[in-house]
């Protein structure tokens, strides 16, 4: 393995960590923002802030690993997409703020107004729209080069079908991930009312998911062939990912085993996610950059690789502590006991 | 937009994503800090009421962590947006701090979600208290890996440009800069002390309007010993930055002086103006300067005679600098004197007027971080990375940084008015003595 790929694997791994938690993070949001307008939230709520709370900040700090590490172990990415992306990631990152900030002044300062709710609720599920943007920008056929400078095609951008597929993707990804999830944590904290509720959300958004899924995929076709071939060379983890998909719809709709069903879902994702990963390699950005042209000095490589292996013996028993208390700890899942500061 | 508008505008936005951060961040990095002086002496002298202290302040801690958080990433993002020349540089030569600020930040983020969730959920309070180490080293290590890099633009080194590539690149060369002793250390004590004076204020200001429980006076005593402490720290460290900047930024320096001609016996200009070439109605300190750069009364100092006129930086830094010296210097007498008074016991330091000026000196030493990143930041102008690539040269092409600029101002102004509403209200519906009262109705008046 290259240092080029041992890079690219760890910040893709994060990018998957970060859209993980960050979709239930976001989707919950929502959940919770739509149950209060519909009058409904003293179904939600309690669940899901319980989950929220602790876990939040965690949630952003994977985004911050993957954009610092990206430049690190990447910096001509900074020329490239630093200067194009002015417009959509600055959205992208009003939005976090209000939906972060919003989140923690609801829940430690004002609990229950509504106002601040729907706020963070609407920020969250726009954030990965805002977001996805980079990746559809990553197919290339948006960016000209001027005078030796890149600009972006805004037009061209949001005229593009498969634009709109990945913002509906990541929608419907986000409130489906969530919703499985919470699925298993409502059940899990057994309240019937929740769960039913949740697992109702997560068989509503699953055909949406599994659709625009395909769509993209189809629409590569046209919009950059020679990515859809390489798709096409890791069939096998698609059909896995589709396999797994099938698995959670169904033990959902059995109302069974919502653990497993989670886990599947986590599988058919990072199968999905991490052959779409292969797929690209090894363009950046097509056509302009690849792993390799943009690859940092090896002095660098390799004191961020060390720093990086010195940062998980810190990371994983302390992530390990905080699952154990928050996720798998019966009585505060249950919310028997507050202990809140 | 021509790329000079470019250029300005994305100098204005930065400027002001980090001056509004800065103020959450300093106070991010000083806070953990306090609440764990607070709940070790509760847990020492066996106190309920420093304990209830360091439960408050962590409380309003979540809503500054949160506005630091979400502006931090704003930053960290914009970075990449408005200077991507500079950064394709920076990430090939300074990446490595900030990829540790990364795992900084994972340590705080987990320990504090921890920590805030488990109050009286452990037996043994010490376990708890355990907790809040890992908050408080995260905290200060982002600050001193984020200073590191600002360091680094000071006075970059670890590597060679031939032919505009890097070559011999050492990434910890570059970290152990030679501006890194310094800055780190005055950066983490002035926070520190900032994190001090602002509680302090609130302490004093619940005295004043008429809540004279022993809790306020406790958390008044201690933020400003603690204060004292730092600020006296920080004036140290300030006169060995002053040494850093005369042996390797003597610009920055002169211009911070007005010390206009190469002289030796040079006095200290505080305050005054400058016209045609002149300082009037300045106050001199005889030889302070000689002794602030070298550490020798007589010894001749670098003036801006010396350096060609397209680098040295704007003059104005000179009253930023006035302002942060005197500030420092009068939250130290301050201090001082309160310190004094209470051993002493002294009527003085009681009185309403002595606590409004502790009132008036949390918002005054945020002037002071304000004023002191200001001249740092300004005062290494025209280079962003200095000698090598001059700020005009690494700004975006994109012609949106105006439009920009106004959404993230809308947003500051939102963010800051929220998180104030959202605090005043928080310790408003939950006074201080009504808490105390639950505690001792629900431990059935025992002591802890
Ligand atoms: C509460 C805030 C505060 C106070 C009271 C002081 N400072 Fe300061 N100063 C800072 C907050 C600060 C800062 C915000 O932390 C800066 C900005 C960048 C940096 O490295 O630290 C700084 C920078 C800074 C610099 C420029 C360093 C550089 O650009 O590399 C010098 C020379 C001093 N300080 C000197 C002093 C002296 C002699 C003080 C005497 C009392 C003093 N400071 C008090
Ligand atoms: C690691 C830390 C920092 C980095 C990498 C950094 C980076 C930058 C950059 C890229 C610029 C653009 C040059 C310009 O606008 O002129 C700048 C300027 C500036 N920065 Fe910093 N900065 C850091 C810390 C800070 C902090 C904490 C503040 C606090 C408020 C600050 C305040 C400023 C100001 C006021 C300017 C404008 C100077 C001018 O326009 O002349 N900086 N900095
Ligand atoms: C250019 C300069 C800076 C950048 C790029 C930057 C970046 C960031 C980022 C990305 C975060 C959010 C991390 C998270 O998700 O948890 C953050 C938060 C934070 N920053 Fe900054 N920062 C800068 C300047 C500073 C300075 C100068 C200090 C200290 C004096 C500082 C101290 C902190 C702290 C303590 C936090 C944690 C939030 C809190 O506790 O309030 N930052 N910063």
């Amino acid at each position: 393995m290259t240092l080029e790929i041992l890079g690219i694997s760890v910040l893709w791994t994060f990018l998957f960590g970060y859209i993980l938690i960050g979709a239930i993070d976001f989707g919950a949001g929502f959940f919770n923002a739509y149950s209060t307008l519909t009058g409904r939230q003293h179904i939600l709520t309690n669940i899901i802030q319980r989950y929220l709370s602790p876990v939040w900040e965690v949630t952003n700090v994977f985004l911050v690993f993957f954009f610092v590490g990206i430049i690190g172990f990447f910096p001509k990415t900074a020329f490239y997409y630093g200067t194009t992306l002015l417009i959509p990631v600055s959205i992208g990152i009003i939005l976090l703020a209000i939906r972060g900030s919003y989140y923690a002044f609801e829940t430690y300062g004002a609990r229950g107004h509504k106002g601040y709710s729907f706020m963070y609720g609407l920020a969250g599920i726009l954030i990965p729209a805002s977001l996805s943007i980079v990746l559809t920008i990553s197919e290339g056929g948006f960016i000209d080069m001027v005078n030796g400078n890149p600009v972006l095609d805004y037009w061209r951008l949001f005229s593009s079908p498969l634009t709109w597929s990945i913002v509906v993707l990541s929608i419907a990804a986000t409130l489906y991930i969530s919703a499985v999830f919470l699925t298993w944590y409502a059940n899990k904290a057994r309240d019937v009312a929740a769960t039913n509720m949740i697992r109702k959300y997560a068989l509503i958004w699953a055909l949406p998911t599994i659709i625009t899924a395909g769509g993209i995929i189809f629409e590569l076709r046209n919009h950059n062939p020679e990515h859809y071939t390489n798709i096409q060379n890791f069939w096998p983890m698609f059909l896995i990912s589709f396999i797994m998909f099938i698995g959670t719809v169904w033990l959902i709709w059995k109302r069974r085993n919502y653990g497993l069903a989670f886990l599947l879902l986590v599988g058919q994702f990072a199968f999905a996610f991490f052959g779409y990963g292969a797929s690209h390699y090894p363009y950046l950005l097509y056509p302009y950059l690849t792993i390799y042209d943009s690859f940092t000095n090896p002095a660098m490589a390799i004191s961020l690789i060390v720093v990086f292996i010195m940062g998980l013996g810190l990371l994983i028993p302390s992530l390990y502590l905080l699952m154990r208390l928050f996720l798998f700890d019966k009585d505060y899942v249950r919310g028997k006991g507050d202990y809140h500061a | 937009m021509g790329n000079e508008e470019a250029v300005f505008f994305s100098r204005v936005l930065t400027e002001t994503t980090l001056s509004f951060h800065i103020i959450y961040a300093t106070i991010g990095v000083g806070v953990p800090l306090m609440i764990m002086i607070a709940q070790w002496v509760g847990i020492k002298k066996n106190d309920d009421h420093y304990i209830l202290l360091a439960r408050r302040w962590a409380r309003g801690f979540i809503i500054t962590v949160a506005v630091g958080v979400v502006t931090g990433t704003a930053i960290g993002l914009q970075l990449s947006l408005l200077w991507p020349n500079f950064m394709e540089l920076a990430g090939n030569v300074i990446a490595l701090p900030l990829f540790m600020e990364t795992f900084a930040f994972f340590f705080e983020a987990i320990f504090l979600g921890i920590y805030l969730y488990t109050w009286d959920r452990f037996e043994n309070q010490k376990k708890h208290f355990l907790l809040l180490i890992p908050v408080a080293i995260g905290a200060s290590f982002s600050a001193v890996f984020i200073t590191i890099v600002n360091a680094f633009m000071n006075a970059p080194r670890g590597f060679d440009i031939v032919n505009g590539e890097f070559v011999n690149v050492n990434p910890l060369l570059a970290m152990f800069n030679p501006a890194m002793p310094t800055k780190v250390a005055h950066v983490v004590a002035t926070s520190y002390m900032t994190a001090a004076f602002v509680l302090a204020a609130i302490a004093a200001f619940r005295l004043l309007k008429g809540s004279n429980h022993e809790y306020h006076k406790k958390a008044l005593y201690l933020t400003m010993k603690v204060g004292l402490v730092f600020a006296i720290a920080s004036a140290i460290i300030g006169d060995f930055s002053g040494k850093y900047l005369a042996e390797y930024q003597p610009e920055k320096l002169a211009a911070a002086e007005w010390h206009l001609e190469t002289s030796e016996n040079a006095p200290l200009i505080m305050y005054g103006i400058l016209k045609d070439g002149e300082v009037k109605y300045a106050i001199e300190i005889p030889y302070a300067l000689s002794f602030l750069a070298h550490g020798s009364f007589t010894q001749e100092v670098a003036g801006l005679d010396q350096f060609p006129e397209d680098e040295v930086p704007p003059l104005y830094i000179h009253y930023l600098f006035d302002i942060m010296v005197s500030i420092g210097i009068w939250m130290t007498l301050l201090s001082g004197v309160f310190w004094l008074g209470v051993q002493r016991g002294w009527k003085m330091v009681a009185s309403k007027w002595f606590r409004w000026l502790i009132v008036l000196g949390g918002p005054l030493t945020l002037v002071a971080i304000e004023a002191g990143w200001w001249l740092a930041e300004v005062g290494r102008q025209p280079w962003i990375l200095r000698g090598i690539m001059r700020t005009q040269d690494a700004a975006t092409t994109s012609g949106h940084v105006d439009s920009m600029l106004i959404l993230f101002c809308l947003l500051y102004l939102v963010l800051g008015v929220g998180s104030i509403v959202v605090l005043r209200k928080m310790f408003r519906n939950n006074p201080v003595e009504r808490e105390i009262e639950d505690r001792d109705t629900e431990k059935g008046g025992d002591v802890l």
